[in-house]
């Protein structure tokens, strides 16, 4: 159903003032045609299948020393992370445990979403500063400290598509209205509903601070 | 019956008397008012406020709370993340009443900062799978038919998301307050869309914002076509910068994340693209390692937000239980609270308006003689979910989600009226 039932009224009697709203000319004369230039400056994503790719090629080496001039610091050489900032190589085999590392290699289903992050918002304050050569190299790097690509690989538009991250088959769509369907439509018990109750744990206090790596999470 | 319960329903009895009789209710409730020994000076004398004159109109241009107020603002927890320019800052929720997040309140969540943008310099453009792949200004976009009003709450999907493994944070504006609930001015994103005429193949919509992070999501084309805005206000007045100042996509019942901020481009497409926020975040890893994705819909929770760990109660007598409900799949219907750990519940009062995908305020009023509470809330929403605890949810789901943490939470009250996150067998 719409959420807007008197908006369509509204829209189809205002269509109806410029005649039927089939022909292109009856369109509401508010915007302008957007140009390919302005469409090319701000459509950078890649999809998995390739679609966004920019030409373009980059060798691991090229990319281990552009890391290590503007990446490491913060993600740490071999991309473990420095102090706090986030860990992105490593972690493969870790999604079951107890502490979950949740990196490129180890988690992420795709490749183009790497080289799509990287080229949007990376190094961060500095990001849209990398050329597509520059992201390709990076993104070869990463993979290939993920073990995901050789060491003498030479990423490119050509076989990025060929590139396949191990944990690509451990996603599955949302499926919680059959998986936890036992939430929907119960009883609430309202009175001597149990017979009785313990504390099981208490807060860590806020002035705590826990261990760097173990502590609480904000993704 | 024991005394605690007693006086727990006279309490409730006194109060539906009052509400229901007026003067009379009053007039029994009398007997047990308390004396003054001697004159209140709040009273006999005569305070520095009522004998000069205050600030004249031109000296607060623009309101601020009062000065006794100050102590009502966002907190961060430093030790989260390891800048603040990519963090998160929490509603006060245990300071505010209602169902309306005043602005300035509203919790914040950047990536790369909160980015200041000239509005004039602002252009929405919307391309891909469409007949006319178009740009707009925000003055184009004031100037479409159809503008519309609309109360939605935006939850991050990591609000309690501390709390998988067990209590964490003492109060609930660190559990609880990365969620906010706002009146929003803006248009059906449907109107864009059919200004740009959606090509049949286009399926999903990618979302970017204007900042450093250049924020990206996919959205099915359904969900846009079905209820999602983009809006230039909240609660009547211009986006704050922090809430994506001068444009932001609005998706209501969704996860925050999803609403855009400084939203800048609409893509359509025949896919989704999987970004970063869809793939290495936002997805709910599960105990066999394998993860849920696209779980947009936040669903039914609730919080007390007094008594909370910042809201201890103040003495003896009656009390005001105050607290907050919402889901993403349509309207709260009902709120049960308990004061012994889920032994025994009663139903809140749900007071002012119950809108779908907003906010609902529940209160419960009850007469407290000092003993040691455990008390929770229960939502249920007009879908028929019930509010799980957060057992059944580690039962299904494990720890290591981190997203999407709706279970029940237990606020410990001691004698001293001081409360604490616990968590109950
Ligand atoms: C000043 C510190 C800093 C620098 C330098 C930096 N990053 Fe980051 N990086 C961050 C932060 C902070 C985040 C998390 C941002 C967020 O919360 O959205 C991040 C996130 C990432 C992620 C995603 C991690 C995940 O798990 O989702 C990747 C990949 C990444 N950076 C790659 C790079 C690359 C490549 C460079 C160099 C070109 C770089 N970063 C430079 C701080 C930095």
């Amino acid at each position: 159903m719409s959420k807007f039932p008197r908006l369509a009224l509204a829209v189809a009697a205002c269509l109806a003032i410029f005649g039927p709203a089939v022909a292109q000319q009856q369109v509401l004369p508010l915007g302008r045609a957007a140009l390919p230039a302005e469409i090319a400056a701000w459509d950078i994503d890649v999809r998995p299948d390739g679609q966004g790719l920019p030409a373009g090629k980059g060798s691991v080496k090229e990319g281990e020393q552009l890391f290590l001039e503007q990446c490491a610091a913060c993600h740490g050489e071999f991309g473990e992370g420095a102090g706090r900032w986030p860990p992105i190589a490593g972690g493969v085999g870790s999604l079951k445990s107890e502490s979950p590392e949740k990196t490129p290699g180890s988690y992420w289903p795709y490749a183009s979403t790497l080289f799509d992050y990287v080229r949007r918002a990376m190094p961060y304050g500095n990001a849209q500063s990398l050329e597509a050569d520059q992201v390709y190299a990076i993104t070869a790097y990463l993979l290939s400290m993920s073990d995901v690509i050789p060491e003498d690989h030479v990423l490119s538009k050509e076989n990025f598509a060929a590139v396949k991250l191990p944990n690509a088959g451990g996603f599955f769509d949302d499926d919680r209205e059959t998986a936890e369907r036992q939430f929907w439509g119960r009883e609430p018990c309202m009175k001597n509903c149990k017979t009785e109750v313990k504390i099981l744990g208490h807060a860590r206090a806020l002035d705590v601070t826990p261990d760097e790596k173990k502590g609480p999470k904000v993704d | 019956m024991d005394s605690d319960n007693r006086n727990r329903q006279i309490g409730r009895r006194g109060f539906l008397a009052a509400a229901g009789a007026g003067a009379s209710a009053l007039a029994g409730l009398t007997a047990g008012t308390a004396r003054a020994a001697t004159p209140d000076p709040a009273i006999t004398e005569v305070q520095d406020w009522a004998r000069s004159l205050g600030d004249g109109v031109a000296v607060r241009p623009y309101g601020n709370p009062s000065s006794f107020e100050k102590h009502v603002v966002r907190r961060d927890v430093e030790w989260l993340t390891a800048s603040r320019e990519s963090s998160v800052s929490f509603t006060p929720l245990h300071d505010l009443d209602g169902i309306i997040t005043p602005s300035g309140l509203c919790f914040e969540r950047h990536h790369s900062g909160i980015a200041e943008i000239d509005p004039q310099k602002h252009r929405l453009m919307v391309h891909g799978m469409v007949e006319r792949q178009m740009v707009y200004t925000m003055s184009d976009l004031k100037r479409f038919p159809g503008r519309a009003n609309r109360v939605y709450f935006l939850e991050c999907a990591a609000n309690s998301g501390m709390e998988w493994r067990g209590a964490q944070l003492n109060g609930c504006q660190f559990t609880h307050g990365m969620i906010h609930n706002v009146m929003y001015t803006g248009l059906p994103l449907k109107t864009l869309l059919d200004h740009c005429g959606v090509r049949t193949a286009g399926k999903w919509l990618l979302a970017e914002g204007g900042d450093a992070s250049l924020m990206t999501r996919s959205i099915p084309l359904d969900k846009a076509m079905r209820d999602c805005m983009v809006a230039w206000a909240m609660n009547g007045e211009a986006l704050r910068p922090e809430q994506g100042y001068p444009l932001r996509l609005l998706v209501p019942g969704w996860e925050g994340n999803m609403w855009i901020k400084w939203l800048r481009r609409i893509e359509i497409g025949d896919q989704p693209w999987h970004q970063r926020e869809e793939t290495s975040k936002y997805t709910d890893l599960l105990a066999d390692g394998r993860a849920r994705r696209f779980t947009w819909i936040m669903d039914a929770k609730s919080v007390v937000t007094t008594p909370s760990p910042q809201a201890p109660l103040a003495g003896k007598g009656p009390q005001v239980l105050s607290g907050l409900a919402w889901s993403g799949r349509g309207a709260i219907k009902r709120v049960d609270v308990t004061f012994d750990g889920g032994r025994n519940w009663r139903q809140a009062r749900i007071d002012g308006p119950s809108l779908p995908l907003s906010l609902t305020r529940f209160y419960a009023e009850f007469d407290w003689a000092g003993e040691e509470l455990l008390i929770q809330s229960r939502a249920i929403d007009d879908t028929g979910y019930v509010q799980p605890t957060k057992e059944e949810l580690r039962q299904v789901r494990g720890v290591n989600s981190i997203y999407h943490n709706n279970g029940i939470q237990t606020w410990l009250v001691r004698g001293d009226g001081q409360a604490e996150n616990v968590e109950i067998s």
